[in-house]
């Protein structure tokens, strides 16, 4: 049965509710603006591209770029590096990847320069394996950046880069 | 009685900020009242006028640029207009961009989307030096910089009304008994009545992309509405977001009123009073 | 009245919580059930809530804002612009920022003019009241520096022009000749001033906070007036102020977010100055320099007053006489409701305070009625300013007859009821 009494309490239950949700709504509504306003604005979004130069970069060296704020290794590798690089497809690896899966030409490793464990920028040609040492917690990296030694969890990731001609090529 | 005061309360209010406020921009001006336009980013429910705003940027970088930068506009918020990425690099690549390359030389690469429009000028002194010792401002607040609202509409000066009653408020001769200085312009709409500026445009000056015919009258006003974008790209994002709250607003004050109501009715009956006991 | 209905959780956890720290039931008994209101207050009643909602409102829009703002002299106009333009919702907070001051000052404007009219500076509110000037005090400030920080036209100009009034100090041995360089750090308006007015428009809003808990607290101790001015007697005087005003204030909020909303949507520079979309420029002063509309009136009292001097001690005093208030009225009632003499000054005060804010956004020899210049007008509307408060309120409150006045507040209630 229901009485008149409780069609009113109904009535007055759903008003409550529907107000507080509609309240709910609103704090969540003006919450986000305040929350997204610290996501990059957008010409720092706009900025996410750089041009390399590669004709600069001698074979055998590494050379360093700044792109979104952190610094890009791009290596120019020698015959002997690229095959060292590729013998260590074989290696007990932390993060296992092949070299050719790391590079679009051998010739080229562009690679992130912030070390995986806690973001400092290694050293080349420094450490056991010929390719890079974090001097931060001793981190080492194969010629192909993939760790061999030490704390970091992962390889030094690929960054997305694109050749727009032989010498030239676009990160980002 | 709680009634009066309200009423008393908001009557006063209004009718002092309406005195108050209708003065604003009735101070004495030797400018010419800039005639109302019609704009489709008028209103709340205005959008901006893409056709339009795309000519005004052709006249813009056709006629203006020599003189005035646009320090604070990228080439990448052309997207905002309706051009593609494409559209928008081509663009880009076209202004010559300040660099430094590896010798430590100053030189210059093509833009990119990233990049601001660079300024005509090196610098201020450059600027005056070429304009007979005035500066021509730079463009990015213009509109919002000329805008002067008021209580009253009819005494309100809107940006985009100014520019276009400036760049057709030119006249050949001044009236009699003006005393134009040497090398300046006399313009009805300008403050002063004399202007630095040479007279931008004339009919058919440039040939729009659209096969527009370029009137001065056409031209000022598309690049009234290119420069009113500039200074206010977000109009469009806030007035549609404007809408949505205040749909929501309305309903959820409708919620509370009742809500409220429903709290206080036994109290506003003074049911839970024992008249015996006051 | 408080200990009537106290907090007690029946939740364990809350309970042993509130053993140890009984926040809960302070914020039980400060707007919660266990606060205890008169039933009568009408919506005037609702601007407190409101001042408090527009105080965060701005603190977190502003401490926002500091995160992208640039407290540098050739940055900080671009910088604000690149809150506009470039920063994820950034049009939306910088304009309810700057819409948000003025917001913040119409409803304490309202809340100040309740005061008057419903006498809440009257014993006991004394100290309650002072509270309430010295928060009005630091949000003057507060709106002054933050004006400043965009660095436009108007910012550098207003800045120029504020600061200077403290060089009519000079008459004072050691300090007064070097006080207005050392507000600037410099020889003008500059970098150590941005930067300065940036530090201390960051900290006064903190300092703000804490006088209003003291203003809270100072209102609890005596429990809100109400718009016939009789004390509270009995319980049948007063209902809980959760749900009652939690329900009234909520409505209030809703309906003034929309008017808030109006302006930061669709006239977000409204209330602002067209000159302030130009960068400082300290080379050209605008040809009319008018301040933030809610400092016209003292701006229109300073520049009645022909001498440096005395004008700048006539603005200051102008505020700080509100102090005086408890003493100057005399009256054994509270409200105007019952002293029709006193609101008709009262009214006239307000049509008077509007029209002085008229005058100080017109140029000092304008020639408005009659042939007379604005300045004349404002010496007029000055004399009334002060005139009210040292002439008017000491003779009329003390030698008015009042109205009859209900014996309590719940007698009122059900009168009202009989009436319909």
């Amino acid at each position: 049965m229901t009485t008149h009494d409780d069609v009113v309490e109904e009535r007055r239950n759903f008003l409550y509710i529907a107000t507080g949700a509609a309240g709910v709504v609103a704090a969540g509504a003006a919450a986000w603006p305040l929350i997204d306003q610290m996501n990059p604005s957008k010409d720092v979004l706009a900025l996410s591209s750089i041009e390399v130069d590669l004709s600069k970069i001698p074979l055998g060296q590494n050379a360093v770029f700044l792109w979104r704020g952190n610094p890009v290794f791009v290596r120019h590798r020698t015959e002997a590096e690229i095959a060292e690089a590729r013998a260590g497809d074989t290696a007990d690896l932390a993060d296992p990847e092949k070299d050719e899966d790391r590079v679009q030409k051998p010739e080229w490793l562009i690679i992130s320069a912030v070390c995986t464990h806690l973001g400092c920028v290694p050293l080349e040609h420094h450490g056991d394996f010929d390719g890079w040492l974090c001097p931060c917690h001793g981190s080492h990296y194969d010629i192909s950046g993939r760790v061999t030694k030490g704390p970091a969890p992962l390889n030094l990731p690929v960054v997305p880069y694109e050749f727009l001609d032989d010498s030239t090529v676009r990160i980002g | 009685m709680l009634k009066n005061i309200k009423i008393k309360g908001l009557l006063a209010g209004l009718v002092g900020a309406t005195i108050a406020f209708s003065g604003a921009t009735a101070a004495e001006s030797t400018a010419k009242h800039p005639e109302r336009h019609h704009y489709e980013s008028a209103g709340i429910f205005g959008k901006f006028d893409i056709p339009s705003i795309q000519r005004g940027l052709q006249v813009y970088r056709e006629v203006c640029s020599a003189c005035h930068s646009l320090n604070l506009v990228a080439f990448r918020t052309l997207g905002d207009i309706g051009y593609n990425e494409d559209e928008i690099k081509a663009i880009a690549a076209e202004y010559d961009i300040d660099t430094i390359d590896e010798t430590g030389e100053v030189t210059s690469r093509p833009g990119i989307p990233a990049d601001y429009f660079p300024s005509p000028y090196a610098n201020e002194q450059a600027a005056r030096a070429s304009n007979n010792g005035a500066l021509p401002p730079d463009f990015s607040t213009i509109v919002k910089a000329r805008e002067h609202l008021s209580f009253m509409p009819w005494s309100s000066v809107y940006g985009e009304d100014y520019v276009i009653a400036l760049m057709t408020g030119y006249h050949d001769e001044p009236p009699a008994g003006f005393d134009l200085l040497e090398g300046l312009f006399y313009n009805d709409a300008f403050e002063g009545n004399q202007i630095a500026m040479t007279p931008p445009l004339s009919d058919g000056i440039i040939e729009y992309a659209d096969g527009t015919e370029t009137t001065v009258e056409q031209m000022s006003y598309d690049v009234a509405n290119f420069l009113a974008w500039v200074s206010d790209p977000t109009m469009q994002a806030r007035k549609e977001m404007g809408l949505k709250v205040m749909l929501f607003m309305f309903v959820f004050v409708v919620l509370l009123y009742f809500t409220n109501k429903r709290v206080w009715k036994k109290v506003k009956k003074g049911e839970d009073i024992d008249p015996s006991e006051v | 009245m408080a200990s009537e209905n106290k907090f007690e959780p029946t939740n364990p956890t809350l309970k042993w919580i509130e053993d140890r720290l009984p926040l809960m039931g302070l914020i039980y008994n400060s707007i919660g059930g266990g606060y205890n209101v008169p039933r009568n207050l009408n919506y005037w009643w609702n601007f407190g809530v409101l001042a408090g909602f527009m105080m965060v409102v701005q603190i977190v829009t502003g401490i926002i804002l500091a995160m992208h703002y640039i407290p540098n002299i050739d940055l900080a106009f671009d910088s604000v612009q690149h809150i506009k333009r470039d920063v994820n919702y950034g049009w939306l907070l910088q304009a309810i920022h700057a819409n948000g001051a003025s917001m913040f000052f119409i409803v304490v404007y309202v809340h100040i003019l309740r005061g008057f009219y419903f006498g809440s500076y009257k014993a006991p509110r004394e100290i309650l009241w002072f509270l309430g000037i010295i928060i009005y005090l630091i949000m003057m400030a507060t709106g002054f520096m933050g004006y400043v920080l965009p660095w436009g036209q108007m910012s550098f100009w207003g800045a120029k022009v504020i600061t200077n009034l403290f060089s009519v100090f000079d008459f004072i041995p050691f300090i007064g000749d070097g006080i207005v360089n050392w507000l600037w750090g410099g020889f003008s308006v500059g970098q150590p001033t941005l930067n300065r007015f940036f530090s201390l428009h960051y900290l006064l809003p903190f300092v703000l906070v804490g006088v209003v808990i003291l203003h809270v607290w100072a209102l609890h101790i005596p429990g809100s007036t109400n718009p016939l001015g009789i004390d509270a007697k009995g319980k049948h005087d007063k209902i809980p102020f959760h749900p009652y005003y939690t329900a009234k204030d909520a409505f209030g909020l809703g309906v003034f977010i929309i008017f808030f909303a109006a302006f930061v949507f669709y006239i977000p520079d409204f209330l602002g100055h067209p000159d302030n979309y130009i960068k400082a420029n300290p080379l050209v002063t605008p040809t009319h320099i008018v301040p933030e509309w809610y400092y016209l009136p003292f701006y229109a009292i300073l520049r009645a007053i022909d001498n440096k001097l005395i004008g700048v001690l006539a603005m200051f005093s102008s505020i700080l006489i509100m102090f005086a208030m408890p003493w100057l009225d005399g009256a054994r009632v509270r409200s105007m409701r019952f002293r029709p003499l006193s609101r008709f000054f009262f009214w006239l005060f307000v049509a008077n305070g509007i029209f002085l804010g008229y005058l100080g956004q017109r140029a000092p020899d304008d020639i408005l009625w009659f042939g007379l210049v604005a300045t004349s007008y404002a010496q007029m509307a000055t004399f009334f300013y002060f005139a009210y408060f040292l002439i008017i309120m000491p003779l009329v409150s003390r030698m008015e007859t009042t109205k009859p006045v209900p014996t309590s507040i719940a007698a009122a209630v059900l009168e009202a009821n009989k009436k319909g």
